[in-house]
């Protein structure tokens, strides 16, 4: 075999490699540049961020919560199940960068907008552990010494070209990096009403399948201290939710506020643990309030 | 008869650097495997986490990997072109610049100056240091290659040549962003085509910086250690265009279920695929050159290095593809499996082919025997445990995620909530911070055998020196 051209010739060796590695990168990495983020996928819903969202995104590159909180739900049943409808590359329009991540660590973040009350997460961030034992999340208490810099901040928004106002800009004084990292949560996946859409409405007659049955109440007691204690007290006393011990619902009225969950104000569905869950946890309220 | 003598000082200062940055990027990694455990280990805020994970990453790939590239294509590119370098004043300078990149990284990082693109973290003011460093780099070695005193390049050339301009491509396109500060910029691309994009470079930097040099290094060192040449020119050939032609249509496969297009993510799913042919094209073409020498892997430490360092390169291309394809994809993405693969090839491809090439180089840069034998041995067995510990636990570890992640009652619900599959993680995660501790107690040996040798190693023979 006689020594091919390329191994004499350095250039030739140099061209030849940027024509190989050109053939696949203008295929696969230049050409979606002509389909992606178009009208095509535009969605009118799917705004920028304000002020103090862009502010609290800032925060979260810097604090490399990147490193494990992914941010796109797949299209895959258990994906959806956990943590809502599947991302559409619409809704990130204008994520520069994107922060979808490549490790769960914790969990996926795409749809966390709206799922609790700003106070959930300021206790949170503060100390992880109070709302989820057992958390291996570093604690951000230190945001909450570090107030914004309005005239940075808008620096940033001319740079990204995002609409706002002087108002926008007045009201970052006084705030801090804690308050702007919980606006950019409450903004998380909100771009399209999933929440609405997917709220569940219940058809039928409502009956406890098992009143005061004592399986259901311990079993009930575990989903409780799981899911309920983190807000509303390990003794029904009440934190950032309400206390239960007085809460005198119906039957069906409770049982509808635990599954479907209360949109506006923070209370999250509950409806993907499926109805018996949901009464379990029902009969371990009901105990409580009784003894 | 040598006109331009062979410059081994820089050879010496970019291997004792590349260490020092291998040491801290371990020491990081420790740390930060052992902060998953216990979260009181982050001391906000500048050692928590998110910001220790990047400097570990970046003191691996560019202070270890990349500066003992530096250090191993300066020695190779004199040695297969017969002559000198083409500057040693710019090379001396690329020593200083390339610390004086990594500390300002270091710094940076640890004040939050990120961009979030992984593998690409450093803010811009860096990444133009970045960009300086490789293009004295690579005038250095093309121009040593233009007057080279012997007609035909060797196959570690090619791949030389190749990671040359593909990194400078990569990292060019990547980091088109636009400054708000001296440390803060934007992407200039935004959601799916960043993602697009940075994962076309994330995927690609694995094949330029960590698969080319390294494939360099082992087509040198291999004959070199052995004495014999490597088995089929021919397949060299066909091996490394395949390769470079192939990979960089494949870094959608970090983004199978994404809103990336569809066609996008097949096309990556079946370039991954068909990848195994060339990467198996090498792991066979050592595999082969050791035809009649497997005595050697008893005889000579060297050997043990390189082999298994390849058997990990083959391991890994094939774990990568499997990985590659939907279905797997969807069970086993975004959990420890990840880390559990990433880290062979880290800790057993690339670091054990770069501390072969290292003990070789060790007699001819400082003129003495490598101080004990028995040493490097110790060196082989507490790197190899350490990592086989580090990426068994995390596949068993990945695969009861996965598990948990999709289970479903026969009502149609999910059987555990996030935090009850994030609790099963806590004995796995012991264990991969013991396999660092293992790993960093083999690296602590091959420092200390290095000094020593440095110090008082019995004299090399003269034929060392001046072959």
């Amino acid at each position: 075999m006689s020594t091919p051209a390329f191994e004499k010739k350095p250039i030739l060796l140099l061209i030849l490699a940027v024509l190989a590695i050109a053939v696949g990168t203008i295929i696969t990495m230049v050409l979606p540049f002509a389909w992606v983020n178009t009208e095509t996928d535009r969605i009118e819903t799917v705004t920028p961020y304000s002020a103090i969202e862009q502010a609290g995104r800032d925060v979260y590159i810097r604090e490399g919560c990147n490193n494990c909180h992914t941010q796109t739900v797949r299209p895959l049943v258990a994906d959806v199940l956990r943590y809502g409808e599947y991302s559409k590359s619409g809704e990130f329009v204008y994520d520069r960068p994107h922060l979808w991540g490549s490790r769960r660590t914790g969990p996926d973040l795409a749809r966390l907008g709206g799922k609790y009350p700003d106070a959930w997460h300021y206790q949170h961030m503060e100390a992880p552990t109070s709302m989820i034992p057992k958390s291996n999340m570093p604690a951000y208490g230190f945001l909450n010494d570090n107030p914004l810099d309005p005239a940075y901040i808008r620096k940033s928004m001319d740079v990204l070209g995002f609409p706002y106002s002087e108002a926008d800009i007045q009201a970052l004084d006084g705030k801090t990096e804690m308050d702007a990292i919980v606006a950019y949560m409450q903004k998380l996946g909100t771009g399209i009403p999933w929440r609405q859409t997917a709220a569940v409405e219940i058809v039928g007659d409502l009956t406890n399948p098992f009143p005061k049955d004592p399986q259901a109440i311990a079993d009930g007691k575990g989903l409780y201290a799981q899911h309920c204690a983190a807000c509303h007290g390990a003794d029904l006393e009440g934190n950032i939710g309400p206390e239960l011990e007085g809460e005198d619902y119906d039957d069906e009225i409770l049982f509808e506020l635990i599954y479907a969950g209360i949109t506006e104000n923070g209370m999250p569905s509950f409806a993907a643990l499926v109805s018996e869950k949901v009464w379990q946890m029902f009969n371990f309220i009901r105990y409580k309030q009784d003894n | 008869m040598e006109s331009h003598p062979y410059n081994y000082a820089i050879v010496r200062s970019f291997v004792t650097w590349s260490i020092i940055w291998g040491l801290v990027a371990i020491l990081v990694g420790v740390l930060i495997s052992f902060q998953l455990v216990n979260p009181d280990l982050n001391f906000a805020p500048y050692l928590t986490y998110g910001r220790l994970r990047p400097l570990h990453t970046n003191a691996g790939i560019f202070g270890w990997g990349i500066g003992s590239f530096f250090a191993l294509f300066y020695y190779m590119v004199q040695r297969l072109c017969r002559t000198g370098l083409w500057s040693d004043g710019l090379a001396k300078f690329q020593l200083w610049f390339f610390n004086a990149t990594i500390i300002a990284a270091a710094v940076t990082l640890l004040l939050g100056f990120n961009s979030s693109k992984e593998y690409h973290e450093l803010e811009w003011p860096i990444d133009i240091m970045v960009v300086i460093l490789w293009v004295i780099f690579a005038i250095n070695i093309i121009m040593t290659i233009v007057k080279r005193r012997e007609e035909q390049m060797y196959i570690s050339l090619w791949y030389m040549l190749a990671a040359l301009v593909g990194v400078a491509v990569l990292y060019l396109v990547n980091a088109a962003e636009v400054p708000v500060s001296l440390f803060k910029s934007y992407s200039a691309y935004a959601g799916t085509n960043d993602a697009n994009v940075q994962w076309w470079f994330g995927h690609n930097a694995v094949a330029m910086v960590l698969t080319a040099p390294p494939l360099a290094v082992f087509y040198y060192f291999l004959p070199k250690s052995t004495g014999v040449p490597i088995f089929s020119h021919r397949l060299s050939i066909i091996s490394f265009w395949s390769l470079i032609f192939m990979y960089l249509w494949t870094g959608a496969h970090h983004l199978l279920w994404t809103p990336v297009p569809d066609w996008v993510q097949t096309l990556a799913m079946a370039f991954s695929i068909m990848l195994i042919a060339p990467s198996w094209g090498s792991v066979f073409n050592g595999y082969l050159s050791m035809n009649g020498q497997w005595h050697q892997m008893r005889e000579n430490y060297l050997v043990k290095f390189l082999i298994l360092g390849i058997t990990f390169y083959g391991l890994q291309t094939l774990q990568g593809p499997l990985q590659a394809i939907r279905s797997f994809s969807s069970f086993i993405h975004y959990t420890e499996w990840v880390p559990g693969h990433v880290h062979m090839g880290a800790m057993g491809w690339v670091s054990l082919v770069l501390f072969a090439a290292i003990y070789y180089l060790v007699p001819r840069l400082y003129g003495r025997e490598i101080y004990s034998i028995p040493l490097a041995n110790l060196h082989f067995w507490l790197v190899l445990i350490g990592q086989l510990i580090y990426s068994i636990s995390m596949w068993i570890a990945g695969v009861q995620q996965a598990g948990m992640w999709h289970a479903l009652n026969n009502d149609g619900s999910l059987t555990y909530t996030f935090m009850e599959t994030l609790v099963e993680m806590y004995p796995y995660w012991w264990m991969r911070g013991i396999g660092g501790l293992i790993y960093l107690v083999g690296v602590l040996v091959f420092i200390f055998n290095l000094i020593k040798t440095a110090q008082n190693g019995k004299p090399a023979e003269e034929a060392v020196q001046s072959a």
